[in-house]
């Protein structure tokens, strides 16, 4: 077994740290996806536009790039308003650039899932004079979570290693634990090894978590 | 927004655009190289080929790429017998540290939707090869890869554009590629606006680019079917397909 | 030994006497599942077998044995006097792959490679397998795309074609193997009616040139006028065997009986 050399209890603090900023980015992601794939099938152009310029250049600009633009250029904004030096809480930064991310994303695989649902099933409301908000409450709502289902879950599991990238700008996360030990001890390879293994645990129990959710989101219906 | 301080920084960003692009086109190079023998293993029935493949791209897919990276650069310096070994002169280099773990997730990835491509071709096809006498061999190479590359094509060119975004990481480990080179100039300039945006739309135009080279290729080599490739939907369809770490496979069709 | 050398020694071996095919008792077992419990045969060069039977009796997978795409759990496998065997290893399986070159398989859903042009389908086994050049594999290529009415039709793409056209060029593919045996596993039950006739076209084009067929359909009518002999498989055993005239117009077991009252109308066309 590793020898942990005292520093097994900071490792879970940023254990913990890395699932608080996954779960917090994850909840607003979905939320920030949602709304992007609306606006991407809302009838006003510029809404649509506005959506497509946000997915693809999140899509096209790596990740540490986001997160380093955010938290450095919202030092200086936050500086510039307050006339003083003020720093963006590693946390709200990260989490804030992660749930933008992770919107992109969404948008897309959201956007899919609500035009997988049978359309035939949208009709059928229509005729039967049910409003807007209903149909897309009932009907629409509903079934869309079934086809994100697997989208959602990729992204989540791209989300839990993406949080590593935050350390990068000082947050005390799993990943940042690990390289302040690792530089303490002059021992790399027990502290990232032992970080790879918490993410390999945490990806695990998600996959299992994800199966799980994907047969009950499936009940009652046959598939091939 | 100064004009004047991008117009200054650009060459410069320029310039390290082409650690950017030797660091991703190498990887891309050695990774394809690795994953093709592991794809196939990967694709077998027996579980004693199958297992052990599998164990690996578990293990690379389910770790953030930043470990594998320090793992390989910090952890490489901490072993005395690689120290005094001749591996030594190449693993000193940061450079190599991050095209080895480069490479070695790449792989990972690429074989994992290699093998959701080859078990995606039709199982008529691969018989019709056995039935006129082709060997395994034989079949695997005229038939069943060009067939699983066409199928992984969409999947795969995502993972072309998600590895040129992690050659940014090799900014942590003092590589001075695109993103590195930015954040050395916003530490000497402090401007993060202009210099981060530039670089963000350098890599935004990078990206652009390999999409519709793709986009290109996978029309090109769909001539043989009646409908063309939905291109439009494949930033879709290649994320799902690519992000999926399932166990079963990561082609979803 | 290459696989060229190894199609040669069974091309040496064959001759008229012997029967280009003899199967002793075919067993196979799917798990728990008996598909096949014995069933012999014996074609001689240029006889042309139908064989019979309700879904489930075990043809397709007779045929399928034959090559080995199924490896039988029992009974033994004669082609032109050489005893088959499925061994284990590469010689085994270099065997077993020239002896799939000389039995030319014709399948129900035609598996012809999408991303190969007709000709590149037609030609790729005779040039990677037989080891012909690339000039003579065509030249035979375009000569049996004559043969099956498709000459115009050499650079299209097999997702070009009707399901007709498709068959048709599949059968041109195994051809150009030139096999001794050629087996139809149902090859026009995936086709549209009106596709049919054209592929039965060709099929009895090959019957009448003379060459050893065994074709499983459910074309009774086809069947009962191309072949020398039926054979009628009921739950993996040879339930009836004998000439097309006895076996339609007179059948002796009630099961058969049963099966042609059943096809009535195949049995019109």
């Amino acid at each position: 077994m590793m020898n942990m050399q005292g520093f097994a209890d900071q490792i879970a603090i940023g254990a913990v740290t890395t699932l608080q900023t996954a779960a917090a980015s994850l909840v607003l992601g979905i939320g920030l996806g949602l709304c992007g794939a609306a606006a991407k099938r809302a009838s006003s152009r510029a809404t649509r536009s506005v959506a497509g310029a946000y997915t693809t250049i999140v899509r096209g600009v790596p990740e540490l790039l986001i997160i380093l633009i955010l938290y450095f250029a919202g030092t200086a904004a936050l500086s510039a308003l307050f006339g003083r030096y003020l720093e963006v809480d590693a946390f709200a930064a990260g989490v804030f650039a992660l749930t933008i991310v992770f919107g992109a994303y969404a948008t897309e695989v959201f956007r899919a899932a609500i035009q997988a649902v049978p359309a035939g099933q949208i009709e059928a409301a229509r005729a039967l004079g049910l409003s807007r908000i209903s149909i897309w409450r009932l009907v629409i709502l509903p079934q869309m979570w079934r086809y994100a289902l697997p989208g959602l879950g990729n992204l989540w599991l791209t989300l839990l290693k993406d949080t590593a990238l935050i350390s990068v700008v000082g947050l005390d996360d799993l990943m940042r634990k690990a390289s302040v030990a690792a530089g303490v001890t002059h021992d790399p390879l027990t502290f990232y090894s032992a970080a790879a293994l918490v993410y390999l645990l945490f990806t695990s129990i998600s996959l299992v978590a994800l199966a799980a959710l994907e047969r009950r989101s499936y009940r009652g219906i046959r598939t091939a | 927004m100064n004009l004047s301080l991008i117009l200054d920084v650009l060459p410069l960003l320029a310039d390290s655009m082409v650690l950017t692009a030797k660091l991703t086109i190498a990887s891309i190079i050695l990774g394809a190289f690795i994953a093709l023998p592991l794809s196939l293993m990967r694709a077998s029935l027996t579980a004693f080929l199958s297992f052990p493949v599998l164990a690996y791209t578990f293990v690379f897919r389910g770790t953030p790429l930043l470990i594998q990276l320090f793992l390989v650069y910090y952890g490489a310096s901490q072993m005395d017998w690689i120290r005094s070994s001749a591996a030594w002169f190449i693993l000193r280099e940061p450079f190599w540290c991050a095209l080895i773990a480069f490479s070695l997730n790449h792989a990972a990835y690429t074989t994992e939707i290699l093998r959701g491509g080859i078990r995606a071709v039709p199982f008529g096809d691969v018989e019709a090869a056995k039935a006129l006498g082709m060997s395994y061999a034989l079949r695997t190479r005229r038939v069943v890869l060009p067939a699983a590359i066409r199928l992984a094509l969409p999947a795969y060119a995502n993972e072309v554009v998600l590895m040129l975004k992690a050659s940014s990481l090799a900014s942590t480990i003092t590589l001075m590629e695109l993103t590195g080179t930015a954040r050395k100039i916003v530490a000497q300039t402090f401007s993060p606006y202009e210099v981060f945006i530039s670089a963000a739309v350098i890599y935004l135009g990078i990206t652009l680019v390999i999409s519709y080279a793709f986009a290109h290729l996978e029309r090109h080599l769909a001539k043989h079917q009646q409908r063309n490739a939905q291109t439009g939907m494949f930033w879709f369809a290649e994320m799902i397909a690519t992000l999926r770490p399932r166990l079963r496979g990561s082609v979803s069709r | 030994m290459t696989i060229q050398q190894s199609v040669g020694v069974f091309r040496a071996t064959a001759d008229d006497v012997q029967p280009a095919l003899r199967v002793i008792e075919l067993k196979k077992q799917f798990g728990p599942v008996e598909v096949l419990r014995g069933v012999s045969l014996t074609a001689r060069r240029g006889d042309v077998i139908s064989i019979l039977g309700s879904s489930g009796s075990g043809k397709s997978t007779f045929l399928r044995c034959l090559n080995f795409l199924e490896a039988p759990t029992d009974g033994e496998v004669w082609v032109s006097g050489r005893h088959v065997r499925m061994r284990e290893g590469v010689a085994g399986q270099r065997e077993i792959n020239a002896l799939r070159a000389r039995l030319g398989m014709v399948f129900q859903t035609f598996n012809l490679w999408s991303h190969k042009t007709v000709l590149d389908n037609i030609i790729e086994a005779p040039v990677h397998v037989l080891g012909l050049s690339r000039g003579e594999a065509i030249e035979r290529a375009e000569a049996l795309l004559v043969k099956v009415g498709l000459a115009d039709r050499r650079n299209a793409y097999p997702s070009h074609l009707s399901g007709g056209q498709q068959q048709r060029i599949a059968i041109a593919r195994t051809l150009a193997m030139e096999p001794e045996i050629l087996l139809f596993d149902e090859p026009t039950s995936a086709l549209d009616p009106e596709l049919v006739g054209e592929v039965l076209k060709v099929i009895r084009a090959l019957a009448e040139e003379g060459r050893t067929m065994l074709v499983v359909t459910h074309e009774l009518g086809f069947a009962r006028q191309v072949s020398d002999r039926i054979m009628f498989l009921h739950q993996g055993q040879v339930e009836e065997e004998g000439s097309p005239d006895t076996v339609f117009e007179d059948p002796s077991s009630p099961r058969l009986r049963q099966f042609l009252a059943s096809h009535v109308g195949a049995l019109r066309s």
